[in-house]
């Protein structure tokens, strides 16, 4: 039997994964991959209480559809946060995201 | 009790959190990208075992298919060499006991919060159909706006402008 805590635990150990790696990398790239798992883990817990907390269908679809936008937006910032890091590598010739200060007051 | 739904849950979850350990802990970037899509597809069984088969379908086309291959690509646009270089980040102990100590909040928080729950049960496709095009259909007509945008704004941001880089 799965329950919802099942879900919710693998949900908070993905955050968790994805805020070290946000935290303990020093590539762009990494850091984005890592935002990346920090989403899915939210998408996994919005389909768990989709699933198993006892609501109407409006709710459930509500989840679902939450998801989709999610989804939506990620594959929005991921498309313009890579543009980012190209324009930036072809800049700096570098990734090194403790190297880039330049706005830093 | 093992049931074949907790048993494929666990296999599920193992290929999500594998993957997702894999993109944090690797040095090779082009690994990282590969453990990365498998952590989606273990995200994408969740996602069927909550019976939520359009959603399975979206993970594996848009994060598969879509979003992997983009990070790869730009990957191969600029050097590898210099991505391998890069190192983890000097304070990475203070990042492993902060994400430690945010997984131990969440599970606190979650095995001490009753929440009444029912057997895992999920909207049709057409019920959830009905309800992304009658409810929230400005929101979603607004998130292809979003999308288009972000789309054509990377598109400028990457063009090369004529020799003035």
């Amino acid at each position: 039997m799965i329950e919802l805590a099942h879900v919710q635990i693998l949900a908070a150990a993905l955050f968790a994964t994805g805020l070290y790696g946000v935290l303990a990398r020093r590539s762009a790239v990494m850091i984005l991959m890592s935002i990346e798992l920090m989403l899915n883990a939210v998408n996994i817990n919005l389909i768990g209480f989709a699933a198993f907390v006892d609501f109407g269908e409006a709710q459930r679809s509500l989840g679902q559809v939450l998801i989709v936008f999610v989804i939506t937006i990620a594959a929005a910032e991921l498309a313009l946060a890579l543009a980012i890091i190209l324009r930036l590598y072809r800049n700096r010739s570098s990734v090194n995201v403790d190297g880039i200060d330049r706005m830093k007051w | 009790m093992i049931t074949p739904s907790l048993a494929l849950f666990y296999l599920a979850a193992t290929l999500v959190m594998a993957g997702a350990l894999g993109v944090v802990l690797t040095r090779n970037i082009v690994y990282a990208a590969f453990a990365l899509l498998a952590s989606l597809l273990g995200v994408a069984g969740v996602f069927l075992l909550m019976y939520a088969e359009f959603l399975a379908l979206v993970q594996v086309l848009i994060y598969g298919g879509a979003v992997v291959i983009v990070a790869l690509f730009s990957l191969m646009l600029t050097r590898i060499q210099d991505f391998e270089r890069l190192t983890d980040h000097r304070q990475w102990p203070l990042a492993a006991v902060t994400a430690i100590g945010v997984f131990a909040l969440l599970t606190a928080g979650i095995l001490t919060t009753n929440v009444r729950t029912v057997e895992r049960q999920s909207v049709g496709l057409d019920t959830m159909g009905e309800t992304l095009f009658t409810t929230w259909a400005i929101p979603f007509e607004v998130a292809s706006l979003v999308l288009l945008v972000a789309l054509i704004g990377s598109i400028v941001l990457v063009r090369a402008s004529g020799g003035r880089d």
